[in-house]
């Protein structure tokens, strides 16, 4: 079930090898093995259609049908469009604010109170800045102790109103708490929901227009299957996010569902998670996700022989 | 979106009459499944079976058609075998009947369990709950507060204590109290992680030593929205711990958790329980039909 796709393009560029000329219906096969390939890493089917669609008509406008090495010229193709689709320039978080406001948001267990952490003790080891952390999360059991005990952990001030019920009121007063305690940046917790449940959106955007973050993020898990495109379009409609942060990259999960979120939103992935452990934040490199989507460690050195 | 009966009736049209559903058919069947994470190759295997069976009954009506469709699929489901599939039960000749929780980060098992306690106490049992993720912050606070929800007692040590330890504990306790029902929680881990996988797997051995064959039943949990990584998921954790049973959670968001189709067929283990939600209630008892029936919704 799990073959990686450089297996999967072995044997399509077996058939490109047997036949002695390359014809359009050899490219389109090849495709058809990439979109497969593409789904089982759990990229959205449509976003895998069109990429392909895209990668043909990149391949029959260049000279790949009459390359020497056809076969390799295809992987590379893919890789350098897959490359691009999740790259732009890098961006950091913006920190311009005084303080700068930073809002997660995501789906249940998608790993935001774990990044507000990272984040925090990242900002602080690395960026020298006082942060503070908002519980904002007054539905999950334990959730405001969670982030206690993160905050702890890291050495980093955690503001909180045990009993109040109000996420909108609780930020405010947060912001205001930091600009008297010289927090230069504001990392504001808050619950996960589902797209689909409207009270839950209301809330959050409501929190959103109350305190004007400088950064809305979007937590997501990076097992993610086909769903992750529903997910990351309804939260940007109502948020208009920043950027994305992928979680749990850790395991091995081939994470397709970071070229579905960036087909779908546009918004930079700035971060990734790959580890519980506070010091588990990386910068996001689109061209080790690419590899990582096709499975191609062996195919990207085939890709630099040539 | 494609609604259930305009997919149903298409398909019913464009075969009636043919030995062979048609391309097109198959290609909506084919987008239908594969965006409900049931995966390429479960996906291939749906179909020909479809096509095989209307190979041989040639004159089919719609009806029929979405008979076929549902039972084929649901085929794939490996059967329950733990009693009536419509309640919640506790086998009653293992006494206390141990189960333990196991599965990734933050996939629900905390609050399953909680839900679960919940059940098994409505139907009259005497329920324990251990907390054996001593690792993850507030962890132990978290299934605190669902143990007075549902008011059952829990077993728990400090943060950073041996899970294994806690197991022990719970098992004992349970039998000390004429228990009906210990359900023990873990720490959630990536099934890559080897050390925390032999860690499960010590856990799981050390309460054999207060009860025989326990656990009897260990218990997957496998977010709804995850892809095709799920497969990876259901085969470590059943080489850690002999997973018995499933169960599928955040199936109230826009996720079908269709993955699950083909790790039943592939490792004959039924799935159990669906989780629909954050509150007490929002536990059900898995319904095949029913959940095949919600990819063409
Ligand atoms: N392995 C791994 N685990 C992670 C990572 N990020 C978070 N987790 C774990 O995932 C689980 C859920 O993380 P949380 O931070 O509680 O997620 P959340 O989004 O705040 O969850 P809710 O508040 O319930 O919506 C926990 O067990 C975390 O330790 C990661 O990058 N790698
Ligand atoms: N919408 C919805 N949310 C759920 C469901 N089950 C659990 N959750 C939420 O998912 C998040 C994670 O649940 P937990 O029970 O903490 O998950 P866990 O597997 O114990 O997590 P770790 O112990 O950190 O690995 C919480 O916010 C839960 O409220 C469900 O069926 N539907
Ligand atoms: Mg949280
Ligand atoms: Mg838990």
């Amino acid at each position: 079930m799990f073959e990686s796709l450089s297996d999967k393009l072995d044997s399509a560029l077996h058939v490109l090898k047997g036949h002695g000329q390359i014809t359009e219906v050899n490219v389109a096969e090849t495709l058809k093995e990439v979109r497969r390939a593409l789904v089982d890493a759990d990229v959205n089917y449509k976003i895998a259609k069109e990429f392909t669609t895209t990668v043909k008509e990149k391949a029959l406008g260049q000279d790949v049908l009459t390359a020497l090495k056809p076969g390799q010229m295809m992987v590379k193709l893919v890789k350098d469009e897959l490359t691009q689709l999740m790259g732009g320039d890098a961006e950091g978080i913006n920190l311009s604010g005084n303080p700068s406001v930073i809002l997660m948001s995501g789906l249940q267990g998608s790993g935001k109170t774990t990044f507000s952490g990272k984040l925090a003790n990242y900002l602080k080891t690395k960026k020298s800045k006082n942060p503070l952390l908002v519980a904002c999360d007054v539905y999950r059991p334990a959730a405001i102790n969670q982030l206690h005990v993160v905050g702890e952990q890291i050495g980093v001030e955690v503001f909180s109103d045990e009993g109040n019920q109000d996420p909108v009121a609780i930020s405010k007063a947060a912001i205001a708490h930091a600009k008297a305690n010289g927090h230069n940046v504001v990392i504001i917790d808050t619950a996960g929901r589902l797209a689909v449940d409207e009270a839950m959106m209301t809330e959050i955007a409501n929190i959103y227009s109350a305190i004007q973050p400088q950064e809305t993020l979007f937590v997501v898990d990076s097992m993610t299957g086909q769903d992750a495109v529903n997910t990351a379009k309804a939260f940007n409609d109502r948020l208009n996010f920043d950027g994305v942060i992928l979680t749990k990259l850790d395991g091995d999960t081939r994470g397709g569902a970071a070229i579905s979120i960036k087909s779908v939103v546009n918004k930079p992935i700035k971060f990734i998670g790959t580890g519980e452990k506070m010091d588990a934040i990386d910068v996001f490199y689109p061209s080790r996700m690419a590899d990582r989507i096709l499975g191609m460690g062996d195919v990207v050195s085939l890709v630099e022989r040539a | 979106e494609k609604s259930k009966n305009d997919f149903f009736s298409k398909l019913g049209k464009a075969v009636a009459g043919k030995s062979k559903v048609d391309d097109e058919v198959l290609d909506d069947l084919e987008d239908v499944l594969v965006s409900s994470d049931v995966g390429v190759g479960t996906t291939v295997k749906i179909i020909n079976r479809i096509e095989a069976r209307v190979a041989k009954d040639k004159f089919l009506g719609t009806e029929e058609l979405n008979k076929i469709l549902r039972e084929e699929i649901a085929a794939l489901l490996s059967e329950t075998n733990s009693g009536n599939a419509t309640d919640f039960y506790v086998p009653t000749d293992k006494k206390p009947y141990v189960i333990m929780v196991v599965g990734v980060n933050g996939v629900g098992k905390t609050t399953t369990i909680g839900k679960l306690a919940y059940q098994f106490k409505k139907e009259g049992k005497k329920v324990v709950l251990g907390a054996a993720d001593t690792f993850r912050a507030a962890a132990i606070d978290q299934l605190q507060v669902w143990a007075d929800r549902v008011g059952v007692p829990i077993v728990k040590q400090q943060m950073g204590s041996d899970p294994a330890s806690v197991a022990f504990d719970s098992v004992q306790s349970a039998v000390k109290q004429d228990a009906d029902v210990v359900i023990i929680d873990t720490a959630g881990r990536l099934h890559n992680k080897v050390n925390l996988m032999n860690e499960l797997t010590k856990v799981k051995r050390v309460m054999q030593k207060v009860v025989d064959h326990a656990p009897h039943e260990v218990l997957l949990v496998l977010d709804g929205s995850t892809g095709q990584n799920a497969f990876e998921q259901a085969k470590q954790f059943t080489a850690a711990t002999e997973v018995t049973s499933l169960a599928v959670t955040k199936l109230d968001g826009t996720a079908k958790g269709g993955v699950v189709i083909g790790i039943s067929d592939q490792f004959q283990i039924p799935v159990k329980y669906i989780g629909v939600g954050e509150g007490i209630e929002d536990l059900q008892v898995f319904n095949k039909y029913e959940f095949v029936d919600s990819f063409f919704k």
